[in-house]
């Protein structure tokens, strides 16, 4: 599903990513663990196609395509998501209308008939409890006057309304209680399935405890050090990544 | 001086001789202004002798009067005497078929969702006479009269409604009170007049659209609306079709008179031409709007202004009685090359008087978007109250936003609150709507008509989704 190579990239003339290597296949879960500033971020971003960040060398191939070459829009609409660290607030517009509009936008490009407002709401019914969203956030702007719990809740909520091949969460654990990494960690598990792949960038082994990964690597000062199995994340947990080095 | 014209200055003189009786042949006046073009237009509109005594006042006034410089706009002087006064209304349509108009406007018709036919009528097209507009117009006209609301153009109500007019023209902005509204009040073509009677509560959103499309108003329109005690009345000015004109300046007067416990919402859309990508040939907007508020009555403005080259335009509320409200809700887009400076005004003499004012200005592309308003509390508008929120949106880096709020509070028991803030479209934002599977355009669009939702549900409904649309189509081209 997803081959980076050699990836190099940099902000503001500064390296970040020293060449990553990856690769993730359809029905697998992986986990990108490291210290801050290691670059777990910029590559979540990448993928994304945020443009701040330049890619120098290297490659992606997604399903196929060339990565690089498409607008962030475009990835969306071919299912890449991005559950963000920090969830953007857009005053004024409501949540679900947000979402309605994202969803269509991602129905239309693939030729598929846009949905109503009322066969949305159906199918908003059926998503909102798996991340067991206030019903009263629906109606709220996006994400404004949200706690950060809600705002992450929010990111998982749409993840299950659109669908994605591939969702990619950033530090979605970073701000939430265990209950609520409890509820957010449900929500990933129930969405996935054998088609599709999920992308964990976190900090703390905590979250992998509920999600469990097949694949854990560790990125450290921008390049991927080590890769194994999901004991590997214990393991960072009890020795820290001092021993990587 | 051109024979034509001579031929009509010396028919005028004849026509004042004879007492204003036979009818002019010509279509127009040459351009120019002078004592006897006003007689013309009140003679040709077949006016009460006090509206001309009126007139002749305002324009004296009006030749010792200044052009206002103060506000943010700039544009090239304007020759007063190339100006045609007067022309009769065409009736002839300008084209044949909707293939003869200008295939740009038509498809942002389109885009707005406007209905075929109704895209004839604003094109200037040859309506189909299957499409009985008139019937329409009539039905709603019926049902007015008989709960006694008055809707008709102002040179009818002169006609017909002489006093009552002669009441209330120019009690809420003298004949003389700017050299705009003394321009208007001297030669002013036609305009809508209201009478809503006491304890009416007009049964259905007045609106210009439907006299409009009979009658085109013309460059000098004067709008005067007055709700009877405890009446209510909702007016709707203007549409969002991108509307061309030929006369490039436009100095409109709007009344609004609302006694004890009534109520007037007044809602405007304003897309006139705002000129070509270089800025030229767009529509200079000078418009003056004040009402007044008796009473326990309540006047509430609200505009979405996106088109003209220049907007000049701060609508009013004189807070005359105890216990009344004003509001002002403004959206004022300005993108290209577009000049803005709207506000309001918000004179406080009741006692526990309100006001409300909630501005929101986007400017996009080079233009220039200012917010100008005034908060005065009178000696004896004991405990009255105003709050004010003035919001700039910025999108790019060269355009401009302005904020001039000028409080005058001279009673110690008010209380005036004022918040502004400026803020530009997030990177953050677009790429988090990016993101979701919106392009740019479409993200931006989002953000800001959130930004405005504030003003939009002030709209009567459809209005609302029509000016939404609106400024989609207007930020159109902003991001690059």
């Amino acid at each position: 599903m997803l081959q980076i190579k050699d990836l190099h990239a940099s902000i503001e003339g500064k390296e970040i990513l020293k060449g990553i290597d990856l690769e993730v296949k359809k029905g697998e879960v992986h986990a990108i663990m490291g210290p801050n500033g290691s670059g777990k971020s910029t590559l979540a971003n990448i993928l994304a196609g945020r443009e701040e960040y330049e890619v120098t060398s290297g490659s992606i191939s997604y399903l196929g395509e060339d990565l690089l070459e498409l607008d962030p829009e475009e990835r969306a609409h071919k299912g890449i998501f991005l559950a963000f660290q920090y969830p953007v607030e857009i005053p004024g517009v409501s949540n679900v209308y947000f979402l309605r509009t994202a969803l269509n936008e991602v129905r239309k490009s693939q030729g598929l008939e846009e949905l109503d407002a009322a066969q949305f709401l159906k199918l908003v019914r059926k998503k909102i409890d798996l991340v067991q969203l206030d019903k009263s956030l629906l109606n709220r702007a996006v994400n404004e006057g949200f706690s950060g719990g809600e705002k992450k809740r929010n990111e998982i909520f749409q993840m299950a309304v659109l669908e994605p091949k591939l969702a990619i969460l950033d530090e979605t654990d970073s701000g939430l209680d265990i209950d609520a990494l409890r509820i957010v960690a449900n929500g990933v598990n129930s969405l996935k399935s054998k088609d599709n792949a999920t992308i964990v960038v976190t900090h703390y082994q905590r979250l992998l405890d509920y999600i469990v990964p097949d694949v854990v690597h560790v990125l450290f000062k921008g390049k991927i050090v080590k890769s194994g199995g999901k004991e590997l994340a214990l393991e960072l947990e009890s020795k820290g990544y001092d021993w990587l080095k | 001086m051109s024979t034509e014209a001579e031929q009509l200055e010396s028919l005028a003189q004849q026509e004042y001789k004879y007492g204003f009786v036979t009818d002019i042949e010509a279509d127009a006046l040459p351009p120019g202004l002078n004592e006897d073009v006003v007689r013309i237009i009140s003679q040709k509109k077949k006016e009460p002798a006090f509206m001309l005594e009126w007139r002749l006042k305002a324009y004296k006034r009006w030749l010792k009067m200044e052009e206002p410089k103060w506000p943010k706009v700039e544009y090239p002087e304007i020759n007063f005497q190339d100006i045609i006064y007067y022309s009769a209304p065409k009736n002839t349509p300008k084209y044949n078929s909707l293939d003869e108009v200008d295939p740009q406007l038509l498809e942002t018709y389109n885009k707005l969702g406007i209905p075929l036919e109704e895209q004839k009528m604003l094109a200037g097209v040859a309506v189909d006479a299957v499409f009985d507009s008139v019937s329409v117009a009539t039905t709603f006209k019926e049902k007015l009269s008989e709960m006694g609301v008055i809707f008709c153009p102002i040179s009818e109500a002169l006609q017909k409604y002489p006093d009552l007019v002669k009441k209330y023209l120019g009690s809420v902005v003298p004949a003389t009170d700017n050299f705009y509204a003394a321009l208007n009040s001297a030669v002013f073509s036609d305009g809508s007049f209201v009478y809503v009677p006491k304890g009416v509560r007009c049964p259905m959103e007045l609106s210009t659209y439907f006299r409009i499309n009979a009658q085109n108003t013309g460059q000098f329109e004067r709008t005067l609306i007055v709700a009877d005690e405890g009446s209510y009345v909702s007016y709707l000015e203007g549409c969002t079709a991108p509307q061309r004109d030929e006369n490039q300046l436009h100095a409109a007067v709007v009344e609004l008179v609302a006694l004890k416990g009534a109520e007037i919402k007044y809602s405007t859309v304003q897309n006139w031409y705002p000129g070509d990508d270089e800025g030229k040939g767009g529509i200079y907007n000078f418009v003056t709007k004040r009402g007044i508020a008796h009473e326990n009555a309540k006047i509430s403005w609200t505009q979405v202004e996106t088109g003209s080259a220049i907007t000049w335009k701060y609508p009013s509320v004189i807070l005359k009685g105890d216990n009344s409200i004003g509001e002002f809700y403004s959206v004022a887009m300005t993108n290209k090359f577009q000049q803005a400076d709207t506000g309001t005004k918000m004179i406080h003499i009741g006692k526990n008087t309100r006001s409300n004012i909630v501005s929101k200005g986007i400017s996009a592309g080079r233009s220039n978007n200012s917010y100008r308003g005034l908060v005065k509390i009178m000696k004896s508008a004991e405990n009255a109250r105003n709050f004010s929120q003035c919001d700039s949106l910025l999108i790019g880096d060269k355009c401009g936003a302005h904020t001039f709020p000028y409080i005058e509070v001279n009673n110690t028991t008010g209380r005036v609150e004022h918040e502004a803030t400026t803020s530009k479209i997030g990177e953050d934002q677009i790429f988090y709507c990016n993101q979701r599977g919106l392009d740019t355009e479409q993200a931006v669009s989002l953000i800001v008509n959130g930004y405005c939702k504030e003003v939009f549900r002030e709209l009567p409904m459809e209005f609302a989704v029509e000016a939404q649309k609106l400024l989609s189509i207007s930020l159109e081209g902003s991001v690059g």
